[in-house]
């Protein structure tokens, strides 16, 4: 440095015999110089922002694929035409095809017209084979998914058909090609023998077949189990049928409805009654139960089953929509229970449409507004005006995304859905939700079934308190021994140990948890099963035996004690551990013959604790060992840059070591050792690979040691790549991960924050 | 001292605070020595016990297999599991025998109490057989047959089954050499016609080319896969007459039951009779295992065989990522460090950043999922590779993907570390530079970063053991518990980022848990972790070793 100093002004003041390049050269190298400052400038502060941004992104991706739940339903209308077919006759039924090309009308006269939706223009009529001098009574259609129809006769006689769609791509377009099948046969069916005429029909199919319920015109209330089998030679179909009568409904009947496990019939009267009857047996079938469904002095106007046909929807003329299903009760009788209220409408129902597949439904007015609503979540989607007249049918596409709406002028609508989400609500969420089927509000998490009709149950509470029951026994197991420990490192443990004993505990924060886990699974699991007592008997005895052993050391004769010298405790107490744990697991066996009756696990389950093999007491002490690296390492810190001279002082003073301890550098290190604490929640609220294998993953609701937990974590690991992208239950897999991220975010930031004060406030002692 | 002022000096806190750092690290370290000791064990040739056991109905049976492990248990909770034991029988000992054997008795480990057990002999003539399929096979040799006539008996028998076994073991590797590697690449040229004549519909269809074009174009593809037909008849004849060959030989053997066993040639690994070897040819073999453990394919769902293609998915991966994360991190940390102006604002920054450190590694899967995979893989995919769709090429959970993944979760740490290092370099160095004229960026990459170099070196060092333990995200974004290919073969473009990998972590967790034999890949399991432990302990240790290293340094310097 000296050298320079002295030649470059040397240099300078002989301008003629410089060495240096021209003033012009350098110029331009100051030019190159200052040009590369600015790209290193402008390029390290691209890549540094560029970074920030990456990171941030994380934050506003996972709001991006969470946003899309809170949007709500939204309909406009494409088209409006007259409805297509014979005007003279009513039409009955409407409905769209899977592919929203074709829309299909039933007609009171026996038609089905097929007409495209965008502009009503008629594709196919096909008119069904009503016999001569034979007039139609009575209309019914079974649950969507099965596209099935039904009209009674006059003669007491049914037909059934189906629309279904044969698809053929010529010229690779896709061409439809409607038709309607009759799947009991061309030729009606039987349902009174004694020939009077229909006046209410139901149908619907199940797995043994179809039932058909029928009201005559005499109130006899029938129904008919039929089976048809198709020769697979000649094509001829074979009906099989099973005719039973049931007891004949009071008052006068508007509609009848049977569930598509053919055990439950309902009848809904003009005194806005309902009437459920247990058809399970027919030959003993039996009305069991009876309800006012709308307020006195109104009437059903308009009810349907949801899919499943476990709810049935019903509105009222006083405009109340609202869902019931059976409830069992302790003498495990059903009854009908009404289960949700939704928005009432200004005026009387006319019409509700369930979905195809989602538990949510569509109704229509007689003012003319449109309301979209969700059983599950309880919600009102959306209630608008799209006609001026009264709603007489909503047709629904099977894949929610079109509708047709005809009022009573004879107007048809295509109007265009966006509802994807209506199955989250804040209060399916985070609140008890009565789900089909149970006998009272309840948190469930259960995102998939095995049948189409199966009811979604997203509550996230069952798998955020397993979150914190893991993170809990976790901290409960981690707390004390991380803190102890690190106050014994920082203050009491002598120089040249500690420089050991610190990276060995925080060579454990590296350990995979995978590991971790996998221990925790195969072999934590197992022998915590088989030495149940030794647990016990280890967390009893071994602070015990601690004590004693220091206890005993004082009275060691001086010339024992020198050989480990103050700080060096930990060398006398390892092998008493070693002996203590040793013990209590050499004698578990013993000790279960003794107290338990030969099984620690049995005596458990016959006192009436459920024990699971993988349980909270595994995935305590498994994560718990991972985080006990986390507070550890930051408690220690905070407990060893306490500065020198309070503790010095202390002691000056006449205090113990352990008073020091408790009354100085505790206090000082308390903000340090609470942010260490925090840290350590907020890894064991994360951790997946541990709870993933160390529990049964099943997502129950106790805080009992003995039995596993599911968390969000791994919750997200077992679902995420099983579910379908930008479903419903995807995002709320995300919204969970958001949870989790801003949960973590949260905690961390607050230590940090902690720790950065103490900082402060040590450089200020 | 008495109890009672011992009590009130508050030294019994003290030992109870030593005694937990003691447990700590009684923890510690045992874990460790469990997962050595079951790991480096599955190598060793355990000897071959040979017992008779008299059951409690009075039958009598032999039993041959290893010891797996013992247990001391009380009666009642193998009564209660329907085993009938006698009323005044506390305690009993039992031993889990690995009897091999699976296609013999379904079942290869199994319990069996000492009571009733005659002495344990360890019969010189024993032999486990490692096997392609079923598993071990224990029980002692009879006969060799050739095509159904004996060739070797007695005496001979051991020799000239070794030298059959080689035999057929050559042919093997020659079948899965041609399977791998030729037919492999014949069927991955093949996947590229295909996928070019689709190529050439579209752009027809998109009107980039006439049919002429396309027409001729098509002509040649035709041509290529022609030839490409007549490449895979013949391997496949190839693999025909080798597959024959290879079946020529048979091993009867005779089981613990005393039935006789025929085991085709083709299906052994190795025939090994441990109670006759010494420890010298002990070692040798404990080598050799181990060596074909760490090289070798898995084999039955991964229970069996060798880890090397996790290791090889593994090692890519991170080095992959190190590739990414490196210069990102280090622009970052500069900028925080250096160029930014410093403020609250960046003080929220900062502590932002640091806290993703925190962050649970799952919430990084699901936006590795979401947003790697699901939104930049799909716009991948439609614009570069629309001939595959609807298949996904980078649309699908991959290498490049679990890659970017890591390198997001691992930048927290690498910006830290390198930010610490920076804020060590004491400032009058940086004075020093600025006062000799030097410019900013001058001082900062011709003085600063160098002098910071082992900082950013212990931050990639820690990124990296991070990134090799993590499995949550790489669940999510990448893994499989079997990939058919490595990422990197001799196909053409040699690296292929879109493959999916194996990896260490993931492995353990699928054989842990969704095997269906956890009893019989519990061994390996062990293994496998041993090399991940020791793989990530030896980085970290490393990454300690320079930052204490860095700190002494500049400790003597800055004074």
């Amino acid at each position: 440095m000296t050298d320079a100093s002295i030649t470059a002004p040397g240099k300078d003041s002989r301008p003629s015999a410089t060495l240096l390049p021209s003033g012009e050269k350098r110029a331009r190298l100051r030019k190159w110089r200052y040009f590369k400052d600015g790209v290193s400038r402008y390029g390290v502060g691209a890549g540094g922002i560029g970074v920030v941004f990456a990171l941030g992104l994380i934050f506003v991706y996972l709001f991006y694929e969470v946003f899309p739940l809170l949007v709500p339903a939204d309909v406009s209308v494409e088209t409006r035409y007259t409805v297509p077919g014979d005007r003279e006759a009513d039409t009955l039924f409407l409905t769209l095809e899977r592919y929203q090309e074709l829309g299909v009308r039933f007609s009171s006269q026996g038609v089905a017209t097929f007409f495209q939706a965008d502009d009503g223009h008629i594709r196919r009529q096909i008119a069904l084979p009503i016999p001569e001098g034979v007039a139609i009574t009575s209309f019914a259609h079974g649950e969507a998914r099965q596209r099935l129809v039904a009209y009674g006769l006059s003669d007491g006689r049914a037909i059934v058909g189906r629309h279904a769609y044969d698809l053929s791509y010529p010229d690779d377009v896709r061409y439809i090609t409607p038709k309607v099948e009759f799947p009991l046969g061309e030729a009606p069916v039987v349902v009174d023998p004694q020939g009077s005429a229909i006046i209410q029909i139901a149908i619907q199919e199940g797995p043994q077949g179809f039932v058909l319920a029928a009201l005559t015109e005499d109130n006899r209330l029938l129904m008919s189990r039929v089976r048809s089998t198709t020769n697979l030679f000649t094509g001829a179909v074979d009906i099989r049928r099973d005719a039973f009568q049931l007891p004949s409904p009071p008052g006068n009947t508007r509609q009848i409805l049977v569930s598509g496990d053919h055990r439950s019939l309902f009848v809904a009267d003009d005194l806005g009654q309902l009437h459920y009857y247990d058809i399970s047996t027919p030959t003993q079938a039996r009305r069991v139960d009876s309800g006012q469904v709308v307020p006195e002095g109104h009437q059903i106007t308009a009810m349907d089953f949801l899919v499943g046909t476990l709810s049935i929807i019903v509105g009222g003329s006083d405009g109340s929509v609202s869902q019931w299903f059976l409830v069992r009760d302790d003498r495990n009788q059903h009854h009908l229970t009404r289960v949700r209220e939704f928005q009432s409408h200004a005026a009387p129902i006319t019409v509700i449409t369930p979905e195809l597949a989602r538990k949510g439904f569509y109704v229509g007015d007689a003012s003319g507004v449109l309301g979209i609503h969700y059983a599950t979540s309880h919600r009102t989607l959306l209630k608008r005006q799209v006609t001026d007249g009264p709603i007489r049918d909503i047709g629904l596409s099977p894949v929610n995304q079109a509708m047709l709406v005809r009022d009573d002028a004879d107007n048809m609508l295509l109007l265009d859905l966006r509802n994807p989400h209506p199955q989250v609500s804040w209060q399916a969420l985070w609140s008890r939700v009565w789900y089909e089927g149970r006998s009272q509000p309840e948190f469930i998490w259960q995102s998939s079934g095995a049948t189409d009709d199966f009811e979604p149950k997203f509550s996230l509470i069952p798998v955020t308190l397993g979150t914190l029951k893991a993170a809990f026994f976790a901290m409960l197991f981690a707390t004390p021994l991380a803190i102890m420990g690190a106050i014994y490192t920082a203050y009491f443990m002598q120089r040249h140990l500690r420089t050991v004993v610190k990276p060995t505990v925080e060579i454990m924060e590296a350990l995979p948890t995978v590991i971790l886990g996998f221990l925790a699974g195969l072999w934590l699991a197992p022998f915590i099963e088989s030495h149940l007592p030794a647990v016990f008997s280890i967390l009893i005895l071994m602070p015990l035996a601690m004590l004693v052993a220091g206890f005993a050391w004082t009275r060691m004769p001086m010339s024992v004690r020198q050989y480990v010298p103050l700080g060096m405790e930990i060398l006398i107490l390892v092998p008493v551990i070693l002996l203590v744990g040793w013990l209590s697991i050499a004698a578990s066996p013993l000790m279960e013959v003794l107290f338990f009756g030969g099984s620690m696990r049995q005596w458990l389950t016959e006192v009436g604790i459920t024990y699971d093999q993988r349980n909270a007491l595994v995935v305590g002490i498994a994560m718990g060992f991972a985080v006990i690296p986390t507070i550890f390492s930051i408690a220690e810190d905070a407990v060893f840059n306490v500065p020198k001279h309070l503790t010095q002082g202390s002691l000056a003073l006449g205090a113990t070591p352990w008073q020091t301890v408790v009354g100085v550098v505790l206090p000082t290190a308390s903000p340090g050792i609470f942010a260490a604490v925090m840290m350590g929640f907020g890894r064991a609220v994360g951790e997946t690979m541990i709870v993933l294998m160390a529990t049964g993953n099943s997502p129950v609701i106790n805080f009992n040691i003995f039995e596993g937990m599911r968390t969000l974590s791994a919750n997200i690991a077992v679902e995420l790549t099983e579910t379908a992208v930008g479903s419903t239950h995807y995002r709320i897999l995300f919204f969970s991960a958001l949870v989790l991220l801003i949960l973590t975010f949260v905690v961390n930031t607050a230590a940090e924050i902690i720790r950065q004060r103490l900082r402060q406030r040590y450089s200020n002692l | 001292m008495t109890l009672k002022n011992w009590f009130k000096s508050g030294s019994p806190w003290v030992w109870l605070n030593a005694g937990a750092i003691a447990i700590s690290m009684i923890m510690v370290v045992g874990l460790l020595a469990l997962i050595m000791v079951r790991g480096f064990s599955h190598f060793w040739p355990s000897p071959i016990l040979m017992t008779d056991l008299t059951t409690h109905d009075g039958r009598e049976m032999r039993i041959v297999g290893e010891l797996s492990r013992s247990q001391v248990l009380p009666a009642q909770v193998l009564r209660d599991a329907g085993v009938p034991i006698d009323d005044d029988i506390q305690l009993v000992t039992r031993h889990l025998i690995k009897q091999g054997n699976r296609d013999v008795w379904g079942r290869d480990f199994v319990w069996y109490p000492e009571l009733g057990m005659t002495q344990w002999t360890y019969p010189r003539d024993a032999m486990r057989l490692e096997r392609r399929e079923w598993g071990d096979f224990y029980g002692f040799p009879v006969r060799i047959l050739e095509q159904g006539r004996t060739v070797a008996e007695g005496d001979q028998l051991w020799p000239e089954l070794q030298q059959r076994i080689r035999r057929a073991n050559d042919i093997f590797d020659e079948i899965r050499r041609i399977e791998r590697r030729e037919i492999g690449n014949v069927n991955h040229r093949m996947e590229r016609v295909r996928l070019s004549e689709r190529r050439l519909d579209l752009q027809l269809r998109e009107g980039r080319i006439t049919v002429a074009e396309r027409d001729q174009a098509m002509a040649d593809l035709a041509a290529q896969r022609l030839v490409l037909d007549q490449e895979y008849a013949v391997l496949q004849a190839r693999l025909d007459a080798l597959y024959k060959d290879v079946r020529r030989d048979t091993l009867v053997a005779q089981v613990m039951d005393g039935r006789e066993w025929e085991i085709p040639m083709a299906q052994i690994i190795r025939a090994i009779q441990p109670n006759d070897m010494n420890v010298l040819s002990k070692t040798g073999l404990y080598l050799k295992q181990f060596w074909e453990f760490m090289s070798g394919y898995p084999r039955e769902a991964n229970t069996e065989g060798g880890i090397f293609p996790a290791i090889f998915g593994t090692v890519t991966m991170v080095f992959i990522m190190s590739i990414i994360v490196t210069p990102f991190g280090v622009l970052a940390a500069i900028y925080l460090r250096e160029y930014a102006r410093q403020g609250p604002l960046l003080r929220v920054i900062r502590i932002s950043v640091y806290n993703l450190a925190g962050v649970p590694s799952i919430v990084f899967g699901v936006f590795g999922l979401g947003f790697f995979v699901y939104f930049m893989g799909g716009a991948i995919d439609r614009n570069f590779y629309p001939e595959a769709l609807p298949s996904p090429t980078f649309g699908t959970p991959g290498l490049m993907w679990a890659s970017f993944t890591l390198a997001l979760l691992t930048l927290p740490v690498v910006i830290v570390a390198t930010e610490e290092g920076l804020s060590r370099i004491p400032s009058t160095i940086r004075h020093g530079s600025l006062a000799l004229g030097a410019t900013k960026a001058e001082t900062l990459w011709k003085v600063v970063v160098p002098l910071a170099t082992p900082a950013m070196m212990t931050g990639l060092i820690l990124a990296i053991a991070r990134a090799a333990g993590e499995v949550a995200p790489l669940m999510l974004v990448g893994v499989v518990k079997l990939a058919p290919t490595l990422p990197i073969d001799g196909n053409f473009p040699f690296i292929h980022l879109e493959r999916k990998i194996m990896h260490l972590g993931f492995h353990i967790f699928d054989v842990g848990f969704q095997s269906p034999n956890v009893e019989a890949a519990q061994p390996l399991v062990y293994a496998t972790a041993l090399t991940l432990v020791v793989l990530i302990v030896v980085l970290n240790l490393t990454a300690i070793s320079i930052r204490n290293h860095l700190r002494e340094k500049y400790r003597g310097e800055s004074d």
